[in-house]
């Protein structure tokens, strides 16, 4: 195991989910994403004024609209001249245009204005999830730190537009059209706008149940592509158990679960969004009505009504999106929550202020009655370490499982801070001098290392990309894995990884060793790392590697025996404390919990494993 | 270039042939089903849009009926009953229409999903082995929604084409001329509209490109966190992101300004269109030759004339991408499935003994390309055998032959006696249990995962078999037990842990025989030994075919059958294969922890010396 976390931790996870971010935080965030959306003056006043002139333009088409109509009929029986309307014709195209125009600035500048927002939270979430300690990461679902730098950002980005921008549009849209009507006609604009507070209401009330449908749904679709990702991926199994209608059984639950929500949501929606237009139309039958009689009364010229009737259609569908807008402010302040909730999160690993960087000289690592707890856990996992290695000497440490050997490997390179005692380096404290240069002089081999999905030379490169090809070569050959590679389609330009060709366990321990070989680091750290390579490759990378520790302090956590018993010395570790501690010989005649190991390695017969299990 | 972040993505093609008759076909079969469905979507869509076409109508009636001084006030009424009566039309064929395309778009797609699922559970698994799970997971999701989107825009398009149809009739009928005039900014409408979507898909193709590779490379960050600051590459990572993100930034304003940009267009011809009406119309009213509520209906007319047109050219994106996700469905839906039950097969039972034969055995995966070559052994009754042999020597394959995962090419399998192609599927899984070289866990709690599709264990039959195998003490150790929720893949297990659960998975079924892929890693001793013993319960009265890499299993073996490159060469019992000094008493002086990732030049002299 490459990391021992107390089970109870995992479950409490300091990073929360969606459900769980109050509404107040959510407020908190709405309030943040404006400030900084105001840190873009000159988009942000653009798109204000933008709209504020594309809303003039656009009510002013209705108007004019009506003034065209009415003067066709007011010249009933007078000579009629043309030139007047032309005038209006020209208007009325001169307004559409403007209105095209003003929306394409409002529109472009506001979406502009968030794709520069998200462009800047993505490098600050990046940065931020690169430098987060491993106890962090340890604690955090991958999923859901996937999901703030990708949905809720959008949720984010999304905001200014469609919730900011929107909404001071349709105020104005809403309140100089209200005024321009009511002072034409005031029992005639009532009537015209009688149908918005309907739509206006059923619209937010419709949004906020499909917003909230939709969370669960995608919830039970998550279910059902897990149910089939882990069919495919498990499809041996599944064949093994003749189990295909027990699979089935559970795909068409989890499938069935999903299309009833979904029917339900087409519910919702069709039913609402039909109720709307009907609320639309019944207004305007209305006006039709009222403004007809008042019309045939001489009261209002037809130009007058066809103005009401162009404008409750140009007033119809923002109306209708207004649950649109609702739903994007609550979308952003849980999104921003969250993402902001990230951004925020302290890097309880980073350089101490002023920090210089390491000074190598004699290579020598200390380490003073180290000891360490997980945060939340009660017990220790490491406590009262000491150990003095000097340039050129291995130290082996082996133990059972869960005893804290891959803990102590992590505290060297400070992926976590020591609880107790302290790491020096040439006698200065890993704390007091710059991260970079502590990763730089400590490098680590893990055991189930990540590999990342581009070429093998990429890979083997990882951490200096600017060495020469002749350097990376030499590194592959020293950990047995050049002629491997030699005989790929694409040799050292393969693509491995998640995507790329499938390594082998072996494969890719070398690989990764091959990788830290390419470092220069004081102190190398093989934390079980080459657990699923084979005796005599073993001691081929080794006897290459020779020269290579002479230069370095080395550190060998195995535990198959032969990879460790040449060490300089050697620490039995049990329950975070060393229990034993010396050469190989030395442990073997102490006769203890080391031997006993021994034992168990050389003679791997049932009745060997029979005494053991008598011992314990 | 090597210092990269995120990694070269391989796009498959979005877009295809925007009318394919053979995906057309295919995917007509699962709509079938939902004829009476789609006839009335249609119908309603027809009538939604006569009703839609009907209003401007009505109210130029109004006006230039029941408006004009000293009109009757009944005419106004009766017309206002019209409006009524098409509102209310309007109100229920857009419910009906709706409602029913959605519902059977949606019913049609879990359709397709569940043909798709269902046929994956029967192909052949070298089709399996060889495709991702990613890419068939995007067959089952991304290309069955943009199906989905498919059917539900078709439907509108027919109401789309009816509504510009009637939009074009209407005026046509209202005046003629005036129409005529109006409907020449149709044709630009459209050419503009169809040049613009051209270059506006490339932009937001590429927008969305950058975006992927933007993301990809947090996802990248995210899961290799550890190995990035272990090899200290934070500062240059950040730099490379940066620029992949500046790229996305730059790719999505262009994508916005080519979307926004249709705006004043549309804008700018609806005016052009309305300053004709009022100029050529109001001349035509002024001078009496036209009502002046024709006049207004037009007005009505040319601010709906663009929704049909966006919606259309859009539904061309649509048809292309659905063919190309219908081509890749129908690909997934025509893998041969290579292994069914014989009309006339029978079901092994209680009666049948749990004897394995190979009678000489040739298969491969490539016919050209055996990987079994005449292979011949049997496995009595309550017999335990070890297969050894190096990498690529047959092992597996054998394995899966038991279980007739493949048919062979030539001879037979025999379990229980009775060859594995006379027998159903279903009978031949209970009969045999198999534990596979990586423990593989399902989501849920760690009851489901030992009970999985054996039904018929009670809780008490699963405890049971947690007990026989030694995990009882830590799953009873876990926060709930056996009711405690696996993480994905039994994350929050040890790789022992999870080598015990699918142990005790293995001993519910309760089979005859137990199949079994030792697990090639190095576990530490101490967790070797718990898998060691439960190995013993598991296999205890049983017969037991193992894939051995370990010593300690191999030496507690009746029999050892060694493969080398698909050929059987020696098998016997541990001193009597020692005596024969051949490659198994090498391997065995070698002390190789285990007998794969051996080196190259060892088994090539073994090939010499074999052949």
């Amino acid at each position: 195991m490459t990391t021992s976390v107390p089970t109870s931790e995992t479950n409490e996870r300091r990073f929360r989910r969606t459900s769980d971010v109050e509404v107040q935080q959510g407020l908190g965030a709405l309030a943040r994403i404006t400030r900084m959306c105001i840190q873009y003056p000159w988009r942000a006043g653009l798109a204000f004024t933008a709209t504020l002139a594309a809303v003039v333009a656009q009510l002013a088409i209705p108007v004019i609209l009506g003034r065209a109509v009415d003067m066709t009929q007011a010249s009933e029986g007078d000579v009629f001249e043309a030139g007047p309307l032309v005038a209006v014709a020209l208007m009325l195209l001169g307004a559409s245009v403007l209105r095209g125009l003003f929306t394409l600035v409002q529109n472009y500048t506001a979406e502009s204005l968030g794709h520069a927002l998200a462009h800047d939270l993505r490098n600050m979430i990046y940065d931020k999830i690169q430098r987060l300690p491993f106890s962090f990461h340890d604690q955090t679902h991958s999923g859901d730190l996937i999901t703030v730098g990708m949905l809720d950002l959008e949720g984010v980005r999304m905001y200014f537009s469609t919730a900011l921008v929107r909404t001071f549009f349709l105020i104005l849209l809403i309140g100089i059209g209200a005024w321009l009507l009511l002072s034409t006609n005031v029992v005639l604009a009532f009537l015209a706008l009688s149908f918005v507070p309907f739509a206006a209401w059923r619209s937010t009330v419709m949004r906020l149940i499909l917003r909230r449908t939709w969370l669960i749904l995608q919830e039970k679709l998550g279910v059902l592509s897990q149910v089939m990702e882990e069919n495919l991926a498990g499809i041996r199994v599944v064949r093994a158990f003749a189990a295909r209608d027990y699979e089935m059984a559970k795909f068409e639950r989890a499938s069935k679960t999903a299309l009833e929500l979904s029917h339900q949501r087409i519910n919702v929606r069709v039913t609402n969004t039909s109720i709307m237009t009907l609320a639309f139309f019944t207004a305007m039958g209305l006006v039709l009505l009222y403004g007809g009689r008042q019309v045939a009364a001489g009261e209002i010229t037809v130009g007058t009504l066809a103005t009401f009737l162009t404008f409750m259609t140009i007033l119809q569908m923002p109306v209708r999106q207004l649950g649109m807008m609702v739903n994007a402010y609550a979308r952003a302040s849980t999104c921003g929550a969250r993402l902001f909730q990230l951004i925020d999160m302290q890097e309880e690993i980073s350089d101490a202020p002023g920090a210089r960087d390491l000074e190598i000289t004699e290579g020598t690592l200390r380490l003073e009655n180290v000891g360490f707890s997980y945060q939340g856990a009660g017990r220790h996992a490491l406590s009262g370490i000491s150990l003095e290695a000097k340039r050129g000497e291995a130290i082996g440490i082996v133990g059972p499982p869960g005893s804290g050997k891959t803990t102590l490997m992590h505290l060297i390179p400070r992926f976590y801070d020591v609880t107790e005692g302290a790491i020096l380096i040439d006698g200065q404290d890993i704390r007091d001098v710059t991260l970079s240069s502590v990763r730089q002089a400590v490098a680590v081999v893990q055991q189930d290392s990540f590999l990342f999905t581009t070429t093998i030379e990429n890979n083997i490169a990882y951490s200096t990309p600017f060495v020469e090809d002749a350097r990376i070569r030499n590194v592959a050959e020293s950990a047995q894995l050049h002629d491997y590679v030699l005989g790929l389609p694409s040799q050292y330009h393969t693509i491995v990884g998640e995507r790329g060709v499938s390594l082998s366990g072996g494969q890719r321990q070398r690989l990764s060793i091959a990788r830290t070989l390419m470092m220069e680091p004081s102190v190398l750290i093989l934390d079980d790392s080459t657990a699923a390579i084979d005796a005599g490759t073993e001691s081929r990378i080794r006897a290459a590697m020779r020269d290579y520790a002479k230069q370095r302090v080395t550190l060998i956590v195995a535990h198959r025996l032969a990879s460790l018993m040449h060490a300089d010395q050697i620490l039995f570790v049990d329950d975070g404390k060393v229990v034993e501690r010396g050469t190989h010989d030395e442990l073997l005649a102490l006769g203890g919990r080391y031997k006993a190991l021994h034992d168990l390695q050389m003679r791997p017969d049932a009745d060997v494993l029979d005494e053991m299990a008598g011992v314990q | 270039m090597r210092a990269v972040v995120g990694s070269t993505r391989i796009e498959e093609e979005i877009f295809g042939r925007a009318f394919d008759g053979n995906v057309i076909r295919r995917i007509w079969r699962f709509v079938a089903p939902y004829r009476p469905q789609v006839v009335i979507a249609v119908l309603a869509a027809l009538t939604f849009t006569l009703s839609q076409l009907s209003i401007p109508l009505l109210i130029q009636y109004a006006i230039d009926n029941g408006m004009t001084p000293g009109a009757d006030a009944g005419t106004l009424w009766r017309i206002m009953a019209l409006f009524v009566v098409a509102i209310l039309v309007n109100f229920s064929a857009s419910l009906v229409q709706e409602k029913v395309t959605a519902r059977t778009a949606e019913n049609v797609l879990f359709d397709i999903r569940w043909r798709m699922f269902e046929h994956l559970q029967r192909v052949s698994l070298s089709f399996m082995d060889k495709t991702e799970v990613g890419r068939l997971m995007s067959r089952l999701q991304g290309d069955v929604n943009s199906m989905q989107e498919f059917f539900e825009t078709s439907v509108q398009s027919v109401g789309d084409i009816a509504l510009l149809v009637g939009i074009v009739v209407a005026m046509l009928w209202l005046d003629w001329q005036l129409a005529a005039m109006v409907l020449l900014v149709l044709p630009v409408l459209f050419g503009v509209r169809v040049l613009w979507l051209a270059r506006a898909r490339a932009a937001f193709m590429a927008a969305h490109e950058a975006n992927s590779v933007a993301n990809g490379a947090l996802a990248e960050a995210i899961h290799g966190v550890r190995a990035v600051q272990a090899l200290d590459r934070a500062g240059l990572n950040a730099d490379l992101y940066g620029k992949l993100v500046g790229n996305a930034y730059q790719a999505q304003l262009r994508a916005s300004r080519l979307a926004q940009i249709m705006i004043p267009i549309v804008d700018s011809l609806t005016g052009i269109a309305m300053a004709v009406v009022v100029i050529a119309g109001g001349l035509m009213v002024a001078s009496g030759r036209v009502e002046v509520g024709v006049m207004v209906a037009f007005l009505f007319y040319i601010q709906r004339f663009f929704d049909p047109i966006r919606s259309l050219t859009m539904q061309y994106s649509v048809m292309q991408r659905a063919m190309a996700s219908g081509h890749r469905l129908t690909e997934v839906l025509d893998v041969s499935v290579d292994v069914t039950d014989a009309p006339d097969a029978v079901a092994l039972g209680a009666a049948d003994d749990g004897s394995v034969e190979f009678r000489n055995v040739t298969f491969g995966y490539d016919p050209q390309n055996p990987v079994l070559k005449n292979v011949s052994f049997k496995v009595k009754s309550g017999e335990r055998v070890a297969l050894v042999g190096p990498t690529g020597s047959g092992k597996s394959s054998s394995i899966s032959l038991i279980h007739r995962f493949y048919d062979v090419m030539d001879g037979a399998v025999l379990v229980g006696g009775r060859n594995v192609r006379t027998v159903t599927q279903d009978s031949l899984g209970r009969h045999i249990a198999m534990v596979l070289q990586e423990p593989y866990l399902f989501t849920g709690t760690i009851l489901e995962n030992i009970r999985y599709s054996s039904h018929w264990a009670s809780d008490a039959d699963v405890i049971e078999a947690a007990r026989a195998v030694g995990a009882h003490d830590f799953i009873e150790a876990m926060p709930q037990g056996y009711q405690t929720v696996l993480d994905e893949r039994g994350g929050n297990l040890s790789l022992g842990q999870r080598q015990l659960l699918s142990f005790a998975r293995a001993l519910v079924v309760d089979a005859k025989i137990l199949v079994l892929d030792e697990a090639t890693a190095n576990i530490d001793s101490y967790t070797e030994m718990q898998i060691q013993k439960g190995l013993q319960t598991l296999l205890e009265g049983r017969t037991g075919i193992v894939i051995a890499h370990r010593l300690a299993t191999i030496r507690n073996a009746d029999r050892i059958v060694v493969l080398q490159h698909g050929v059987k060469i020696e098998e016997g019992d541990h001193e009597a294969l020692m005596a024969d000094k051949g490659l198994y008493s090498r391997l065995f002086e070698l002390n190789y922890a285990s007998f794969d990732d051996l080196p190259a030049d060892l088994t090539l002299k073994d090939r010499a010396t074999a052949t």
